[in-house]
């Protein structure tokens, strides 16, 4: 580049502060990037539920019924449908990340994508089991 | 569909006039077998000498007519001006970079960056000639072969939204590239590569968009390498520093 | 080779990410849906404090927790860099890891309470 004094005749355009509305695929990228958001907030709900349950059977009582006011059944269908976002966003995305091969052979995508989703299964069926059983 | 027009909004900047780009609508014939750059040439050689882009083998392979057609980055002499029908058809230089004259863009910024990450095949020794050609099974030019098809159109660029907001973002196809070399058997490189793409502005400012591997004419899939190379830094890293001596590699 | 806290992060938020993944879809539908709405009926007090009180349990959770926090501090510093364009880099990432050693404190005292 040149270092006179010239001036520079290039257009510079701007990124605009809202550049992810204007696509789809943006679009759909900030909302799985605010989803940690709501996971923060759901660690901070358990937290809650768990420390209410160590103070015994009536403030347990207590945190039900206030986790059933409609401000926070609200809140807490949003971030169970970005936890959602944020499991089928991650799930899809893992075998471009991970190369996995068995016995030299490339496991293929829809396997390691499969594979989660049985994982997923699994450990949800055991905690279903240990809360409720 | 002979005598069918469409019309083509292109940008135009001139330099020397204008102090923001504007638009100028031309209308061009529409034929099955015309892409957007058949377009572009038909108005450079019939009604408007003025107009500047870059174009060279019409074929998908030199890289030079990137161009966001309707928004998106697309290699404007593999997109068909039906698939735009009725039109009109916005053509725009490639986003995120400078604009030099209406759709020539400045690619100086990726110039520099390539070489960074040395995408050429580095030896710790350099066999003798007289030792003949490194030699290599199908199975380690499988391994790269994908990588290597990049054609530096920079479309992957243009896509990028970390590349606009953080322009030393060293970008898609560079990180692509030292992944190919990076794969390939013969080379020796990996090491001194990681120490330029271990940087924030290497592969941790990469937030996977995707959408290099999206808008990619060659499927070379940089998204991947991109990843890739963060759990390779991130392997690297923890067994040098928080493995005990004896358990390195 | 050169030492950056950036692949070590990475890593952590990566780990946190696969266990959000996994655990917090089930245990946001049940503790947060299902047991407050009664289309299940919540667990009795005295089987559900058995199992958040076992020791297993507490380093479970307190593992499991920890990471999603850091996972979550380190993409919302991505979501102000790129999708607010907030310059003050340092000054964001410092309240965002800070935020997340904070709620791991927390996270420890109220897991502990509750042993």
């Amino acid at each position: 580049m040149s270092t006179q004094t010239q001036e520079d005749l290039r257009f510079h355009r701007r990124v605009p502060v809202l550049w992810w509305i204007r696509k789809r695929s943006y679009f759909v990228f900030v909302m799985r990037e605010l989803s940690s958001l709501f996971i923060a907030w759901l660690v901070l709900y358990l937290l809650l539920f768990v420390r209410s349950v160590g103070r015994g059977e009536q403030a347990y009582e207590d945190f039900l019924d206030w986790a059933s006011s409609p401000w926070l059944v609200v809140l807490n269908v949003v971030a169970f449908a970005f936890v959602v976002l944020h499991t089928v966003t991650w799930f899809s995305l893992t075998p471009q990340a991970m190369v996995l091969a068995v016995r030299g052979r490339r496991v293929p995508p829809a396997a390691i994508i499969g594979a989660q989703y049985a994982g997923l299964v699994v450990v949800s069926a055991f905690i279903l089991w240990l809360v409720t059983r | 569909m002979a005598g069918d027009e469409i019309t083509l909004r292109v940008a135009r900047y001139r330099p020397d006039k204008d102090r923001e780009p504007g638009w100028q609508e031309y209308s061009v014939p529409l034929r099955d077998e015309w892409t957007v750059l058949d377009g572009l040439n038909h108005l450079k050689n019939e009604v408007d000498t003025t107009l500047a882009y870059r174009w060279s083998c019409r074929m998908g392979i030199c890289g030079s007519c990137g161009m966001n057609v309707n928004g998106e980055p697309k290699l404007t002499c593999a997109t068909f001006l039906s698939d735009y029908a009725p039109g009109p058809v916005k053509v725009e230089p490639l986003s995120n970079f400078p604009v030099i004259r209406d759709l020539v863009v400045d690619i100086d910024d990726f110039m520099t960056k390539l070489p960074r990450v040395s995408p050429w095949i580095i030896r710790d020794e350099e066999q003798s000639i007289d030792d003949g050609e490194y030699l290599q099974s199908p199975e380690e030019l499988d391994a790269y072969k994908q990588f290597s098809m990049c054609i530096n159109c920079m479309l992957c660029y243009a896509a990028c939204p970390v590349y606009g907001l953080e322009p030393e973002f060293i970008g898609p196809a560079a990180i692509a590239l030292a992944e190919r070399y990076d794969l390939d058997s013969r080379d020796h490189g990996a090491r001194e590569r990681l120490d330029v793409l271990i940087e924030h502005e290497g592969v941790y400012g990469c937030t996977f968009v995707g959408e290099c591997t999206r808008v990619c004419p060659k499927h070379v899939d940089p998204a991947a390498a991109i990843q890739r190379y963060k759990l390779k830094a991130a392997q690297e890293s923890v067994k040098m520093f928080l493995l005990p001596r004896a358990l390195r590699r | 080779m050169k030492f950056r806290v950036e692949p070590f992060l990475w890593l952590a938020f990566s780990g946190g990410g696969v266990m959000a993944a996994i655990f917090l879809p089930v245990l946001t539908f049940l503790f947060a849906l299902a047991f407050p709405l009664g289309w299940i009926d919540p667990p009795d007090h005295d089987h559900i404090a058995a199992v958040v009180g076992h020791p297993i349990t507490f380093l479970v959770l307190l593992g499991l927790f920890s990471m999603m926090l850091i996972h979550a501090a380190h993409r919302f510093r991505f979501t102000l860099y790129d999708g607010l364009q907030v310059k003050h880099r340092a000054l964001v990432a410092a309240a965002c890891y800070g935020g997340a050693v904070f709620g791991v404190f927390v996270a420890l005292h109220m897991l502990g309470s509750a042993t």
